[in-house]
């Protein structure tokens, strides 16, 4: 039993680092640490850097131009992004529909989308959640009727995330209303600036305009955007819920986070004379976290291990979503703990990308609250933690 | 990277369960519990035969040379046996401090009686003011020409009734905190002004108060250098802690899956209760703290077998015995909460499982204490 990288892979490790030390731009990395959000461009620009290194796919096969990696390099360079900071590629692509396509599209498709998509020429969007369709996904009202050769579309998406800067959407859509709920569903791309589609931005607690409703009218939809089969979507979903379990627990990010909370804690006065690194249940809860995290990574590395060895992520890796999730939502807490009245003021503008008005706090203080109201989404998102724990009763418990 | 078992260690693991599921079940263990000793002598013959009591020791000293993976695994399987039998305290604890201290004759002659099941030892260092700070000792050990004379309150003496010869730590100089000055020292119980208090702990292993009255004994039988003794202590403290924490690992494991079990059988309201989302989701969660506490404790073993510095096996130490108490505190609450009423009853085993992990819990350092020392590292 051991934990250790090979000398390739403590070699590639160097290579990830520096790559990242360089290439990763500094205005990037200085606004990230600050809390600022990177604009659209911005995005695009460090995903193409990424695609001309040749990295911007670690998880898809080396035919459609993955990198072919290892697990354990995928988790080395997943490692390195999270403790330099760097964003993870807008998932909704590379990570959701790219692998639907390749499992289950024609090679039509697979031409027409992939390359786009690894070179980040295309934004992809999520059209999955409807407003009385939330955990339970298969119960999706929005209808798309064959009309010739085309799909007549109607209805409304919800939690649409970034869909005001995307080109195409992928949606569950109803194709058949007499069968099981989830026989009906089939699995739709769809161009965003089809005529009748509209766009309504939902403003988050945090002030942020990160999601929308997605309203569709009529919408046609070329019926060669089908994937795969008629009434066979919930299947190609549910296998992309369960793809790409493992690197998910977010403990790089994490330990990057609590290394600038210590900091900023040995720069908060505690008010008696000493700062709040030296106030002892403060220090604690700090130290729980760290051997939260200490735990994480090892049931990560035990899921990679065993995923290494040719087993399949089981379901045993919706502890990684949960933890990840839980234990990313009390590193929020303690920032909002240690930032106290600063971070009372809520002035969300002053962490969108060129704001050029007075700061208010001190460094990224009053940024606390914004992300811990913000990040409560991230145990309801991605099947909600509720979800995650349904899944290991029934696949693990047999309950 | 590679988290598998070797051979040996898949050997270790059969050899434990196959014994606990031949010989040690409900009954048996209450018999042996109520018993005088308190253990089974005949088990403890069995398991030097099979090679157990030999496993943390050098292979010059005549043992395996195992590893602390190789403890984890086999303490994990105690643990899922809830076994009474002093492995920890006599061989892992003791045998570890004369394997640290003693010198080349004297550990071959201690650690062979050990490891042939001969030789039965209690190590006596806690005190009622040290808490669980192990170089806080207020019990004395003046030099009388060549004699020691030993005076001082012990508690919390694990095998102390059992044993054949004490480890008594003790200090010879210095403030009562001072990590200087501490000296460990075999005592036989029979010593003239040892006056040992036996009782059985909560989880059924026998433990003892001891009392040192101008116990006099011979230089000699300092263990080691003289008042050098506390970093070998801490050593040996960190590799029980692995192993206790492996221990209840295995026991958690037991009360979770005995858990899921006796909600699927169990009927209330025309149904069986596991099918209660209420009761469900708080199931999963005692699988993922049985996943976090055992990923920790694998964390922990893998260091200490390594060869990182002292502070970093140290923090890894604390961080797997207080991650492990939290897991302790929410499966064994929560397994005797789902069980209900048959939960708190003697006749259950899942009761007495819960009492063995919370004494690990509070053993060697509670999940405050290490939590707290792994922050002032």
């Amino acid at each position: 039993m051991n934990a250790e990288f090979t000398k390739q892979e403590l070699a590639f490790q160097d290579e990830v680092r520096t790559f990242l030390q360089s290439e990763f731009p500094k205005d990037y990395r200085s606004k990230i640490d600050a809390n600022i959000r990177l604009s659209k461009e911005e995005i695009v620009d460090w995903q193409k850097i990424l695609y001309r290194k040749g990295w911007a796919a670690p998880s898809w096969p080396e035919e459609f131009g993955g990198t072919g990696w290892s697990q354990i390099q995928k988790h080395i360079f997943a490692n390195e992004m999270g403790s330099i900071g760097a964003p993870e590629p807008v998932p909704f692509g590379m990570k959701m529909v790219a692998p639907i396509i390749m499992a289950y599209g024609s090679d039509e498709q697979k031409a027409r989308f992939l390359p786009d998509i690894l070179e980040s020429n295309v934004w992809w969007c999520q059209g999955y959640s409807e407003p009385n369709a939330g955990s339970d996904l298969a119960s999706l009202k929005t209808s798309a009727v064959r009309d010739g050769e085309h799909y007549v579309v109607n209805g409304a998406k919800t939690w649409n995330t970034y869909g005001q800067y995307a080109d195409w959407i992928f949606c569950l859509v109803r194709t058949d209303n007499s069968v099981k709920k989830q026989e009906g569903i089939s699995f739709l791309l769809i161009d965003m600036h089809s005529p009748g589609i509209s766009l309504k931005p939902i403003v988050l607690i945090d002030g942020h305009p990160e999601v929308n409703e997605v309203f569709f009218d009529d919408v046609r939809v070329p019926a060669e955007n089908l994937i795969g089969e008629e009434n066979k979507g919930w299947s190609y979903a549910k296998v992309l819920l369960t793809h790409e379990r493992t690197n998910i627990s977010g403990v790089p990010r994490g330990r990057r986070r609590l290394r600038s909370l210590k900091r900023l804690a040995t720069e908060t006065d505690d008010g008696f004379g000493a700062n709040m690194m030296e106030n002892q249940i403060f220090k604690n809860k700090i130290a729980s976290l760290e051997i939260e995290l200490e735990a994480l990574e090892y049931a990560e590395l035990r899921t990679l291990a065993s995923v290494s060895a040719g087993k399949a992520p089981g379901p045993e890796s919706s502890i990684l979503k949960i933890v990840g999730t839980e234990i990313a939502q009390r590193i929020d807490e303690i920032f909002v703990e240690l930032a106290a009245l600063q971070c009372l003021p809520y002035v969300p503008e002053q962490f969108e990308d060129g704001y050029q008005g007075a700061s208010i706090g001190i460094e990224s203080s009053a940024s606390a609250t914004l992300t811990y109201f913000n990040n409560r989404k991230a145990s309801i998102y991605g099947g909600s933690n509720e979800i995650q724990r349904n899944i290991i009763c029934k696949a693990v418990l047999g309950l | 990277m590679d988290f598998s078992y070797s051979e040996v260690q898949q050997m270790l693991q059969d050899s434990v369960q196959k014994f606990v599921s031949k010989s040690y079940d409900f009954d048996t263990r209450m018999k042996i519990i109520a018993s005088e000793e308190g253990y089974s002598k005949e088990n403890w013959q069995l398991f030097a035969e099979l090679g157990w009591l030999a496993v943390p020791f050098s292979e010059e000293s005549g043992g395996l040379g195992g590893s602390v993976v190789d403890l984890m695994v086999m303490m994990e399987e105690f643990g899922k046996g809830n076994l009474v039998e002093p492995f920890l305290a006599s061989v892992v604890l003791c045998g570890g401090l004369v394997s640290e201290l003693a010198d080349e004759d004297r550990k071959a002659e201690k650690l062979g009686r050990v490891i042939s099941g001969d030789l039965m030892l209690a190590c006596a260092f806690a005190e009622a003011g040290s808490r669980f700070n192990l170089s806080k000792v207020a019990t004395s050990a003046a030099s009388n020409g060549n004699n020691i004379v030993i005076n001082g309150k012990k508690i919390a003496v694990l095998n102390g009734p059992n044993a054949d010869e004490l480890l008594v730590v003790a200090r010879e100089s210095g403030t009562e905190t001072d990590p200087d000055g501490i000296s460990v020292f075999c005592v036989p119980p029979a010593t003239e002004g040892v006056t040992v208090r036996p009782f059985t702990n909560v989880d059924g292993q026998k433990s003892s108060e001891i009392d040192f009255n101008s116990v006099v004994i011979p230089a000699t039988a300092r263990l080691g250098e003289k008042g050098n003794a506390l970093g070998a202590l801490e050593k040996v403290a960190d590799r029980v802690i692995v192993g206790l924490s492996a221990e209840a690992v295995g026991a958690l494991e037991v009360l979770l899956r005995k858990t899921v079990e006796y909600s699927k059988t169990r009927k209330q309201f025309g149904t069986s209760i596991g099918t209660f989302q209420a009761l469900q989701h708080r199931m999963a969660d005692m699988f993922i703290e049985c996943q976090l506490a055992r990923s920790i404790v694998v964390m922990a073993a893998m260091k200490l077998d390594s060869a990182e510095g002292q502070r970093e096996k140290t923090k890894a130490v604390s961080a797997a015995k207080s991650r492990v108490g939290k897991a302790i505190r929410s499966v064994g609450q929560e397994s005797v909460q789902i069980h209900g009423g048959i939960g708190v009853t003697n006749e259950l085993d899942v009761g007495h499982y819960f009492k063995r992990v919370t004494a690990l819990e509070i053993m060697f350092g509670n999940t405050d204490y290490h939590t707290e020392r792994f922050a002032s590292l």
